[in-house]
């Protein structure tokens, strides 16, 4: 499967897992938002400009913005994830040339710890940021943190299921090849 | 010139990305202050359509419940039929004057449609109800919708085939309400802690008040007829620094397995409106 079909089967799966699954969780504190659409920027490939890689992720915030009429939350905080993403790559990869060695990041292609806290920063950094927004519009300080701090961890629990289910085998791809 | 080009040339991704912050945040500004994006209207028949399509299947399951319910309201509006009434006063006889039956149409303030649950979230601080009917069956932005328990929210914004309601359950919701036994107003808002409970306030303590009392909505909110269940209270917090309760009221909807809403449409509502705001005008 070419990888461009495999990330717009990606796209329409995480919006309908997002929208359809994990919003009709039933409430269980006003803290937890169970977050995981935004793992598709996450497994984006490492070979994408970065202008495509700011502007998908604009898309793709702003698509799951129709279903929560929310104009602008979510497409926010994606863009800001999605323009970061390589700096937080660049700082993760282990050695030079890695990025060409592999189609995307993953536990395979990055190792356990690095590819670990390439999700964390991404995420707190992704949450921080759309509670930030929220907080603009009413809430606490309290409210801020409270939030943040409750929704990184269950999305990050989230983020280690799916991974461990769909566990994706990247192949080692060499010049020769 | 060339200088700009090469600025341009260098920073690109960032000045990209700041493009998009910035349409991003105009979009959620410009929302959030007249609860309206035109480019919602194209956006909400697709995501409409969805929903739809997911609550076929979800509607199944709650079959049950929704059944249950509408036996119920059947019950109640059964109460309400005239021939129920039973006349033992034998000198008042119950006239039915035709001609009135007519004209009664014009005056009837109020009329309701039902209306498909189609999306509903509970678990954001500001929750929205999707409902299956648009502007193509009649549908406006600021009339009140109702399920069969209780108040539900207020229609926001209006496509062809779909509607979206503000819920009760959205920080930025206020309804006028008073108290069923004594008749004090107040307003109702939601804190975002509990989709189970919304707060009332402005009751003064002069106010008759216990636990379970009914609260319903007022004759002075033009969205909705008087009487109507918005819930009953459940706590009852005595600030001694003011002279008004703050009201814990448990929401008579439940927002969890609403189904079928009515959507009110009050006649006079723009009458009252033009009113009351050239009114404001002139004494301003």
């Amino acid at each position: 499967m070419s990888e461009l079909l495999k990330n717009i089967i990606r796209f329409a799966l995480f919006i309908l897992v997002q929208v359809f699954v994990l919003y009709k969780i039933p409430p269980l504190h006003r803290f937890i938002t169970p977050y995981l659409y935004f793992l598709f920027i996450l497994w984006l490939p490492f070979n994408l400009p970065r202008f495509w890689l700011t502007f998908i992720g604009f898309i793709f915030g702003l698509t799951l913005d129709y279903f929560t009429y929310t104009p602008g939350l979510h497409a926010a905080a994606c863009t800001l994830i999605a323009y970061v993403r390589p700096f937080v790559v660049n700082r993760m990869i282990s050695q030079e040339g890695l990025e060409k060695n592999y189609a995307s990041p993953s536990i395979v292609s990055m190792g356990w710890a690095p590819y670990a806290i390439y999700v964390f920063v991404l995420t707190l950094l992704h949450h921080s940021y759309l509670v930030f927004l929220e907080w603009m519009s009413f809430g606490t300080f309290w409210f801020f943190l409270g939030k943040v701090t409750a929704t990184t961890a269950v999305s990050l629990l989230l983020i280690l299921v799916t991974e461990l289910l769909f566990f994706r085998k990247e192949k080692f791809r060499t010049n020769t090849a | 010139m060339r200088n700009i080009f090469l600025f341009i040339g260098r920073y690109f991704n960032f000045l990209f990305f700041l493009v998009m912050q910035i349409i991003a945040l105009s979009f959620l500004v410009r929302y959030n202050k007249f609860h309206q994006a035109i480019f919602m209207n194209a956006a909400s028949e697709i995501t409409g359509r969805l929903n739809a399509r997911y609550n076929g299947i979800a509607y199944y399951f709650q079959l049950k419940p929704t059944n249950d319910l509408l036996v119920k309201e059947n019950e109640q509006l059964h109460q309400l039929l005239k021939q129920n009434g039973g006349f033992t006063d034998s000198s008042k006889k119950m006239i039915i004057d035709t001609a009135l039956i007519d004209s009664a149409k014009k005056i009837q303030k109020y009329y309701f449609m039902s209306a498909k649950v189609v999306g509903i979230t509970t678990n954001f601080q500001t929750n929205f109800i999707t409902l299956h009917r648009g502007s193509a069956q009649g549908v406006k932005p600021n009339m009140g919708v109702v399920s069969a328990q209780g108040i539900a929210g207020t229609i926001v914004n209006v496509s062809r085939n779909f509607s979206v309601a503000m819920s009760l359950l959205h920080l930025q919701y206020k309804v006028v309400v008073k108290l069923k036994n004594s008749g004090e107003r107040g307003t109702v808002e939601w804190d975002g802690k509990s989709p189970l409970y919304v707060t009332l306030k402005d009751i003064p303590k002069s106010a008759k008040i216990n636990k379970g009392d009914s609260v319903v909505t007022s004759e002075t909110s033009s969205l909705f007829p008087s009487d109507f269940m918005v819930g009953t209270v459940s706590e009852i917090i005595d600030d001694k620094s003011s002279n008004f309760y703050t009201i814990k009221l448990k929401t008579a909807t439940n927002f969890f397995n609403v189904e079928y809403v009515y959507i009110i449409a009050n006649n006079q509502y723009d009458e009252q409106k033009n009113l009351e705001d050239s009114t404001h005008k002139k004494f301003q």
